[in-house]
């Protein structure tokens, strides 16, 4: 077994005539809470994009639990093992919540046409079990109750939590998490925390984009920082927050 | 609406009551407008049919979200493959191959046999609509493949065209090679053959079937036929969309991008839904040149692909039950209006202001139009699902805040 | 060599027709993003309008030249084919604006049923094809060994004419502006005290304008007109729009012209290309050929302009 699950070096990533990426590289090891953070712009959901194979990338070699895997499409990169959720949620809204975690399962099931329309013994068991498998899921993350409920009609903070009960229907090896926090107040926040905690503990590694320092320096194992599209630091939190170049980049001084 | 439902998750017993009494309904109405003629009759016959490509389109359109006009195409496409196999056509196609190449001529004899020359190919029933709805699937498949990466309105489009192509082929491809026949079209194609009773009923009978020692109208026979098919095409799009394709189709059609970040392969799943929606078509199609007895391209213009396409978005798009109605609507209702308003028409004005054919386009212009403005998800979209009504979501959610 | 300036010439006069369709989609997809399918059908419009006209005139004032009662159809059915997109635009699209994409395209094409529903039911005008008077001399005019009528050269003056006031329009007055401010930027305009609802009107009608003269001039050179002859030529336009660069005006032009030549070369060569296998009778296929292969290989077409957004 490899000692990183991720492990992304030297990713070019140019815009026209947008250097968007310079030779941007990660180490994620098995079962880390891993933070990505870094000013507006700095190219962090551009990463994201890259390595999860929505973007195509100059240059890079990607390598996922010790195999390498090619970011060139999106449904490839879900079926390898890395499971991503968006920084506006993208979820399908006029779906319920219980359909969009059965969505997740997917990629790891199988019945087609002939099971759809047949539903023999092993189709059925297999909706059973993609049916199960999703309750489970959104009981997980706590919000099991509202199953049957439209997502479009779920509270913000609710919809937060079914994306990534989403994703973890995939049975990622990685759990790529953009921005997760955004627009939540501190209680919601601290739900958060736990939940991320309690998913580490399920043995998923999380890779995470975070505005909210505070939160990322008290949950992350290891940090990089991204400025202009370069690394500018990586390391425990709490070398960080020393970084000097971090400091002026991006903590302003106000800690 | 209230008194039917088919919402068989939520409300089985309701639902299983209602198909049961609109297929009672459905079984005896044939021998009732029996007594007024054959016309009504004839008119749900291709109502009929009409429904079932409504149904294969709201997979394309309805299930997957991609707004396909040239959806025709594949009604075409199985009517002409009968044609081509189930008439004399294929004696003047052989014709055409000996003049332009004598060698391939004889080995079509050789393969077929001698008797095409006179007579053309006539294969039975069982090989033709299956062959159909292959066919179909696979100009599905061929035709949905570069619309893939295209954003909704080209990919309209882009089908738009695909389906006059396939009508500007079908109008002529008769030479060198006769496939076609042209603007003429295919005549002669044979009626459907069950168990070797023929539902056009046999020479001399005036087109009256006999089952045991029953007797029925050649038309009553075609409508207990297709409407078997129909509920067979309800039975099938309804498994297919309460399934993991099913949840797949809706996923792209919500969100494509987090659709294929969930490890949806979205090219082959739209091809597949291209191609199931086809292959329904390519039957309705057989049974049109079967019960027709021709095919010409006149059948087959964008008006037809626009109608069927009317009849998903009145409907209900996406929605069964309601694309059944919109099926109903449309495909019936102007006939039926063509049978009173003409000679009301006649009595008051004494001449036909308003032809029927200029009413069934204004009846598809209105409900596209003010379907759109007013009830975008259709006449009788999917009823909605919450365990909670729509208005008190706000009020219980503020009550849950106030509460943590 | 004589008859590839021939197809050559036809394919200009074809091609000028395309622009001047072509240049209504492209404005209103670029203020919009909307394809307006009920654009062809205002062409068709223009052409039963001059039609009326030019029967009027005939009644009424008998032995006018043949030029001056082409002028009065143009100019009579502008306002009419304007009135009718305005109109358009201010009851289909207008609520739709924020609607999914799928929405105003549907209501587009049930508008395009009902213009054509309409020309169906006037007793004036009917289901049938209608002769359209043949007003100019048909001699033919000698080009270098191909042959070209009066009309021809009357459409390609008029669309050149037509082109030029456009850009003039776009590039120079303060309504140009406005409607290359909301082209690119919506809100931004409306901050910069754009009133993007004139625009918007504003360009349905300017399309519609070009639409009528292309209609007349149509109806003029084909001499016959029909209720469904705005659809097929309307795809068409459209094809050309999205090759010149659909929001794109000189895109629309050269897009316009463009896709002429290439059908009419294509109609007149596809039988020796194919070995006789297709007649050319395919030739509407070229415009859908060619809407594919521009979308597929490069959906910027010609001039490079925006398109179906990305991934």
């Amino acid at each position: 077994m490899s000692e990183f699950i991720l492990n992304i070096a030297g990713v070019n990533k140019r815009f026209g005539g947008l250097q968007a990426l310079t030779e941007v590289g990660i180490r994620i090891g098995r079962g880390q809470i891993y933070g990505l953070i870094g000013p507006n712009g700095a190219g962090k959901t551009t990463f994201f994009n890259v390595i999860t194979g929505l973007y195509q990338p100059d240059t890079g070699t990607f390598e996922l639990d010790g195999k390498p895997y090619s970011p060139s499409a999106p449904h490839a990169v879900a079926k390898a093992g890395i499971a991503r959720t968006f920084q506006n949620i993208r979820l399908f809204g006029e779906m319920t919540a219980l359909e969009n975690v059965m969505v997740g399962r997917h990629v790891r099931t199988r019945q087609g046409v002939f099971g759809a329309i047949f539903r023999h013994k092993a189709a059925r068991a297999e909706e059973a079990a993609i049916r199960a498998r999703a309750q489970e899921l959104l009981d997980f993350v706590g919000i099991g109750q509202f199953g049957n409920r439209t997502a479009r009609y779920l509270s913000y903070g609710d919809q937060r939590r079914l994306e990534i009960a989403r994703a973890l229907a995939t049975e990622p090896k990685l759990l790529a998490l953009d921005e997760p926090a955004a627009g939540m107040n501190a209680t919601e926040k601290l739900a958060l925390r736990e939940l991320l905690v309690k998913i580490q503990r399920a043995g998923v590694t999380i890779l995470l984009i975070e505005h909210d320092v505070k939160l990322m320096m008290g949950l992350c194992d290891r940090i990089s920082v991204l400025e202009y599209g370069k690394l500018i630091a990586e390391g425990q939190p709490a070398e960080i927050q020393k970084n000097q170049a971090v400091i002026e980049a991006y903590l302003g001084g106000a800690h | 609406m209230a008194l039917l439902t088919f919402d068989t998750a939520h409300k089985p017993r309701q639902s299983y009551a209602s198909m049961a009494i609109l297929l009672a309904a459905m079984l005896v109405f044939p021998f009732v407008a029996s007594q007024f003629g054959n016309s009504w009759v004839r008119i749900i016959d291709m109502a009929l049919l009409y429904i079932m490509l409504a149904l294969g389109l709201n997979i394309v359109v309805g299930f997957a979200g991609l707004l396909d006009l040239g959806y025709i195409a594949f009604f075409a496409v199985g009517a002409y493959l009968t044609g081509l196999l189930a008439s004399p056509q294929f004696a003047a196609l052989l014709e055409s191959v000996v003049n332009y190449s004598p060698a391939m001529g004889d080995a079509l004899v050789a393969l077929f046999g001698e008797s095409i020359r006179a007579e053309g190919i006539h294969l039975s029933v069982w090989i033709v609509v299956p062959l159909a709805a292959l066919v179909a699937a696979l100009f599905g498949a061929l035709l949905g493949a570069p619309t893939l990466k295209l954003r909704g309105d080209y990919l309209a489009i882009v089908t738009l065209g695909f389906g006059e192509i396939i009508r500007i082929f079908m109008n002529n491809l008769n030479d060198p090679i006769n496939f076609t026949n042209g603007p003429q079209g295919i005549n002669l194609i044979d009626p459907i053959r069950i168990f070797g009773v023929s539902l056009a009923g046999e020479a001399g009978s005036r087109a009256t079937v006999f089952i045991g020692g029953f007797g029925m109208p050649s038309v009553n026979a075609y409508y207990f036929l297709f409407l078997l098919l129909c509920i067979v095409t309800i039975f099938m799009t309804s498994r297919l969309q309460h399934s993991r394709l099913g949840r797949a189709w809706v996923a792209i059609r919500e969100d494509e991008i987090a659709a294929k970040a969930m490890g949806i392969n979205t090219r082959n799943v739209k091809l597949l839904a291209f191609s199931m929606g086809a292959s329904f078509g390519g039957v309705a199609g057989a049974m049109f040149a079967a019960f027709q007895g021709f095919v010409s391209p006149e059948s087959f213009s964008l008006t037809e692909s626009i109608a069927v396409l009317a009849m998903v978005v009145l409907g209900g798009i996406g929605h069964i039950p309601g694309v059944v109605m919109g099926g109903v609507l449309l495909a019936a209702l102007p006939e039926v209006l063509r049978h009173v308003v003409e000679p009301a028409q006649q009595a008051l004005f004494g001449k036909v202001v308003i032809e029927a054919e200029v009413l069934r386009q204004l009846l598809y212009g209105l409900a596209m139009v003010l379907i759109m403005l007013n009830r975008p998800a259709g006449l009788w979209p999917s009823p909605v699902r919450e365990d909670r009504p729509l208005a008190a979501t706000d009020k219980d959610e503020k009550e849950e805040d106030a509460a943590a | 060599m004589e008859t590839f300036i021939q197809q050559i010439l036809n394919g200009l006069v074809l091609g000028s027709m395309y622009a001047l369709v072509a240049l209504g989609y492209t404005m209103v997809y670029g203020v919009l993003n909307l394809i307006n399918f009920a654009h062809g059908d205002v062409l068709m419009i223009g052409a039963m309008v001059g039609l009326s006209i030019l029967r009027m005139l005939d009644s009424s004032f008998p032995g006018l030249p043949g030029g001056v009662q082409l002028a009065i159809a143009i100019v009579g059915a502008i306002p009419v084919t304007m009135l009718v997109n305005v109109l358009i635009e201010r009851i289909a699209y207008r609520r739709l604006r924020n609607a999914p994409r799928l929405a105003p395209l549907i209501t587009a094409i049930g508008v395009s049923i009902l213009l054509q529903t309409f020309v169906m039911a006037m007793p004036f005008w009917g289901r049938s094809p209608l002769p359209f008077p043949q007003l100019l001399s048909s001699d033919p005019i000698m080009v270098g060994g191909a042959v070209i009528s009066q009309t021809q050269v009357l459409l390609l003056v008029l669309a050149a004419l037509a082109m030029v006031a456009l850009v003039f329009l776009v590039e120079k007055t303060k309504m140009g502006r406005a409607m290359r401010a909301v082209a690119e930027n919506p809100r931004v305009a409306g901050l910069m005290g754009v009133d993007s609802n004139r625009v918007i009107v504003s360009t349905f009608a300017i399309g519609a304008a070009l639409a009528a003269v292309a209609g007349v001039m149509w109806g003029a050179n084909y001499a016959s007109i029909q209720f469904a002859m705005g659809t097929v030529p309307g795809m068409k336009a459209f094809s050309a729009a999205v090759l010149g660069g659909i929001g794109n005006i000189y895109g629309a032009m050269i897009g316009g012209i463009v896709l002429g030549i290439i059908e009419s070369l294509g109609a007149g060569y596809i039988g020796d290309l194919t070995g006789g296998f297709l007649g050319s009778h395919y030739q509407d296929i070229f415009a859908f050929v060619v809407l594919i292969l521009v979308l597929t290989v490069r959906p910027s077409g010609i001039m490079g302009e925006r398109v179906a957004d990305r991934a």
